[in-house]
Parts: structure tokens; sequence; C-alpha cells
């Protein structure tokens, strides 16, 4: 059986490699699906804290993809309508400045998943899912409803937005910043997952009994496992709506958050790599099974109920050999 | 007479019609073994989740030290120093061993907010930890998955995270079950050691053990403490005998 670290470092090499080559050959196109997978897997390492690590089956996670792609869409508005927003006595105005928009787009999915999670985390299972899902409906209807920033239509934004000293509008750069927030992510979690509080969210999620009879809240360490979960997957949105240049409800949708928790099956819950893993093959399906069928998510569906049959672990867990969720 | 550490006042709980604790009120001394001995069912565990704070009480009082702690929450009252072992395992099972006694160690030092620190680096955790593996002889097994140890190595292992803790006041649910005589006979000497860190309340069946360490038993029946006294006492006893002892005799 293949070693994890082994794995690991294939995974990065292959992202490293993959857009080199398409450099080289001039696949423009190869780069932007690269950039893609990438920016999903960085929403899926988010959700992978809150899944894998305290064990939150959130079925609402779009909500920060769809936060963080709002917090763009709405901010890059402004500036390109030069119309600065009024919010009752404070005027904010637009930006164009990639850093300023996702720390917007952090905080912002870092405060809802505080309420989101103050007001689910009590309940456990099918509940926790179902209030989780209730959030996710909650934004998608009112985003559609909201005709200051194109309803269903969505929100187009014309040009890409900035990053001091580099040109976003050149597909390898925009990557490499992708890239850069993939690997510090990962290299976050990594940190977490060894730190003290990893070790007490990890006991949380077999046995919060025994972490509250030695004397920590579970409770707490699930909310701030959820808040940075929140946070990550909202960079992300604000990633991928920059990617498209355009926002709408969809980010919002069931599906999205749907695809997420698949990615994290198919790579594995719980391990450092597996929503890295999960995403490339998600986009790697979507893009050429997409172009034969419009039922390419029956594949998916197959591949994952293959997983789910003869490998919890995932794709990782069928390669290292270990079922169980190690980072 | 010293003060006690630990100490019930007329606690009540029933799970609809049945009176699991009716009106118990019991106390643990400095450097004492108070066991509670009862039939299958009598509310020994009962008991002590209401006193470690998994369960509610409904009526009664419970103070550590002195300090009313009746109405905190569990993580509370193990900080304020209740160091509790389950009847029923409750561990990390994908974890190991040595993990979960570093929990342990985690919670009763630097708690659980340091979020970016290799924990395993921390030598004063590490050290804490592996003492109490060391203590209870489960050190050589440091590094094997919990949900691969035997019954009785998961009882030794809830006794070494409890002594993460150093607690103020023991409470242990059956600590013996599933040892063997060889296992059962050397935790008897351990705890027999331990009660002057601090005292031990053990709910416990193995009589051997029972008799060896109690400075006092309490026989719970039916919710209910029918008698409370030394050793001889309740050996002696005419009421325990048919209520309780009599059923083994
Ligand atoms: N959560 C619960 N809901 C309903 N009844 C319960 C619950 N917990 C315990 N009981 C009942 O309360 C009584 C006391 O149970 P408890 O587990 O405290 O007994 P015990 O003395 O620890 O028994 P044992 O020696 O078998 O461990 C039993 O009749 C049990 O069935
Ligand atoms: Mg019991």
């Amino acid at each position: 059986m293949i070693p994890e670290r082994f794995i690991n470092a294939s995974v990065i090499a292959g992202l490293l490699a993959v857009p080199l080559w398409a450099l080289m050959a001039d696949e423009i196109f190869t780069i932007t699906l690269t950039t893609r997978a990438v920016i999903l897997a960085l929403a899926a390492v988010g959700l992978n804290i809150a899944l894998g690590m305290g064990g939150l089956v959130s079925f609402g996670h779009a909500v920060f993809f769809g936060i963080g792609g709002y917090a763009m869409g709405i901010l890059a508005f402004h500036a390109q309508t030069f119309a600065p927003l009024e919010l009752g006595p404070l005027t904010i105005e637009g930006t164009k400045s990639m850093p300023v928009i996702w720390l917007v787009a952090t905080v912002a999915s870092a405060l809802t998943a505080l309420v989101i999670g103050l007001l689910s985390l009590r309940t456990t299972g099918v509940h926790f899912i179902m209030i989780t899902l209730a959030f996710g409906q909650l934004f998608f209807y009112f985003t559609i409803s909201w005709s200051a920033y194109g309803g269903e239509d969505g929100l187009s934004i014309y040009v890409r937005n900035s990053f001091p000293d580099l040109n976003t509008l050149v597909p390898i750069q925009f990557l490499g910043l992708c890239f850069a927030a993939l690997c510090l992510a990962l290299l976050l979690q990594w940190r977490l997952r060894n730190s003290a509080f990893g070790l007490a969210l990890n006991a949380a999620r077999q046995t919060p009994q025994r972490v509250e009879t030695v004397g920590l809240n579970p409770m707490r360490l699930k909310l701030l496992a959820f808040v940075i979960s929140g946070a990550i997957t909202g960079l992300a949105g604000a990633l991928f709506a920059d990617l498209n240049r355009f926002v709408s409800p969809t980010m919002f949708s069931w599906q999205l958050s749907g695809e997420l928790i698949i990615l994290i099956i198919i790579g594995g819950v719980g391990r450092l790599m597996g929503p890295v893993i999960g995403a490339a093959i998600f986009v790697t399906l979507e893009h050429w099974l997409g172009g034969l069928t419009d039922f390419w998510h029956i594949w998916l569906g197959v591949i994952l109920l293959v997983i789910v049959l003869f490998g919890r672990g995932g794709v990782i867990g069928l390669l290292t050999g270990k079922e169980g969720p190690h980072v | 007479m010293s003060e006690p550490v630990l100490a019930t006042h007329g606690l009540m709980k029933s799970f609809g019609a049945l009176i699991a604790t009716d009106n118990v009120s019991i106390d643990l001394h400095p450097g004492e073994i108070h066991a509670i001995i009862g039939p299958n069912g009598a509310g020994k565990s009962t008991l002590i989740g209401q006193i470690s704070g998994s369960l509610a009480s409904d009526a009664g009082r419970i103070e550590l030290l002195g300090q009313d702690v009746t109405r905190l929450r569990t993580a509370a009252r193990a900080q304020a120093g209740l160091g509790r072992t389950f009847q029923i395992s409750a561990l990390a099972m994908e974890d190991s061993v040595f993990e979960n006694v570093l929990l342990g160690a985690v919670a009763a030092t630097s708690g659980a907010w340091s979020l970016f620190m290799p924990v395993a680096r921390k030598v004063a955790l590490t050290e804490r930890a592996m003492q109490a593996l060391d203590r209870v002889g489960l050190a050589y097994a440091k590094d094997t998955r919990c949900a691969d140890l035997s019954h009785g190595q998961r009882r030794q292992l809830e006794v070494a995270v409890a002594l993460t803790l150093a607690p103020k006041a023991f409470l242990m649910d059956e600590p013996m079950a599933g040892l063997g005589a060889e296992g059962s006979r050397n935790l008897t000497g351990f705890l027999d050691g331990l009660r002057s860190e601090a005292p031990i309340l053990l709910v416990e069946h193995d009589m051997d053990a029972v008799f060896a360490l109690a400075d006092r038993i309490s026989v719970l029946v039916y919710g209910r403490v029918i008698a409370t006294g030394t050793v001889e006492d309740i050996r002696a006893s005419d009421a325990v005998r048919e209520a309780y002892l009599g059923e083994s005799a």
C-alpha cells in the first residue's frame, strides 16, 4: 500500500505539473479548468475542517461559498458603477482589490458561520443536516429576490479584480493566487489537526461525553471549527466569483453544498488531501463526461457508490489501505 | 472530623415512573475510598452521572470542596476537580491510547485553544500523559489504536485519563470489570495508594476488591442507600445480607 505522505506529495506535484504543461502547450482552457478544481478544492478543504475533523455534516456550506461570492460581487459592482454602497449613515466605497475583497469575504462568512453554528450545533445527525440545508435555502431565495444585485440573473463583473504586482487577467497568474490560497488552507488544516485544538476536536467528534468529562466544552470546539471552516469556504467563493466574473444565487444552491460533500467523500473524509483529490476527479469528470452527456452526474454517482461500498476512506483510503481518517 | 471533599444532599433522579436515585446523601472524605455497592440496576451509574454532571438531578445538592456545584455543567465540574471513569468506556476509539491520555493532559493544563502549535511537541503535556499511562501499566500500548484494546485495557485507559486531570476526587464506575484476576489485583494495589492523592468514590462489583480497599461502604438498593458503614459493619448487617450479599453468598 502507498504511504499517505507520498500521495499528498504527488497530488501537489500534479497540481503544479498540469498548469505548467498547459502553459507550455498554450492550453489556456486547461489552466482555467485547473483553477476551477483548485477553487473547489479550497471550498472543500474548508468543509473538511467541519465535516472531517468535527464530524459536522453541513449541507449548507454553499451559504459561505455564496457569501464569499456576493462579497466580491457587491464590492466590485459598486466599484465598476462608481456608486458607493449606502448603508444608513455608512457609506462604503466599492473596491476591485482582491486582498480587501478576500478579507471581507472571510470575515462575513466567519460571522455567518458563527450565527448558524450557534443556532444549529445544538442538534446532531439528520437534524443538523436539515437545519444547515434550510439556511442554504434561505440565502438562495433571498438572493433570488434581491433585485439590487441582479436577483435571479446574478451580477456580472466586467474586469477581474486586481492584486498588487500581478496581472490577474493572465490565467496562470490568477491560478497562482488560487493555488497559494489552497496551499495556505492545507497548511492551516495540517497545523490545526496536530494542535491541542485538533486533538480535542477530534475527540469531540468521537465522544463528546469524554471531552466534557475532562473539562472541555465540545460545543465550543465544534463552533470554532465551523467558523474556521465557513471562512475558508467563503474565501473560495470570492475566488470562484472572480474566476467566472459572475455571481448568482446558484452559488447558494443545495446542489453545490452536496457537491462539496461528495468531493470530500470521494477523496477521503478527514484526509488532508481528500478535498483536492475529490475536486480533481470531479472537475475532470465534469469536463470529459459533461461534454458527452448531460447526465454525467450519474457517473459521479456511480463512482461515489463504488467508493462508499468498497472503502470508507475514499480514494486515499483505497490507496493507503487505511480506512480511518488521518490528516 | 475533616470536611468532606465531596458530598451529596438528598439527591433525586427518576426516569419516568422509575426512581433511580432516591434521596441519596453520601460524602467522601480526604484520603478515603468510599465504595458504592448494590445489585444491577440499583442506580450506581446514575448516581455517578448525577455527581459528574452528565445527568441532571431532579432535586438535591452536590458540594465539591464546600462549593455548590449542582448547577455547574459537566466541564465546569471537571475543572473544579472531579475525575470520572466510565463503566461503558467513553474513549476516542479511532485515536491511539496516547492521544486519549494526551487529551486529559491538555484539558488539565493549557486548554484546547492552542490552534497552531503541534501538541506533541509540548513536553510538559506529553510527559504528564506518559506518566499516567505508566502508572496504570499501559505505557507499552501507547501507540495502539483504542479500538484494538481489550476490554480490560480500556478500563485501565479510563483510569489513566482520570489521572492526567489530577482531580480533587475520583469517581470510578466499575474500573475492575473485565480486568481478570491479575489485573484486578494490580489495580487494587494501585487504587490503595491513590487514595492519599485524592479520595475515591468507587462503584464496584468485585467484592474482594471492595473489601480490600473500602474505608466505608454504602449499599444502594432501588436507588436508596440502605446502609453505610465499615467493611465489618456491612458484612455483619442482616439487611445488607438479605438485600444484596445474600444473592451471591
Ligand atoms: N437514561 C435512562 N432512561 C431510563 N432508565 C434508565 C436510564 N438510565 C438508567 N436507567 C434505569 O435506572 C436504573 C438504574 O440504572 P443504573 O445504570 O444507574 O444502575 P447500576 O446500579 O449502575 O447497574 P449496573 O450494576 O448494571 O451497572 C435501572 O433500572 C436502569 O434501567
Ligand atoms: Mg452501572
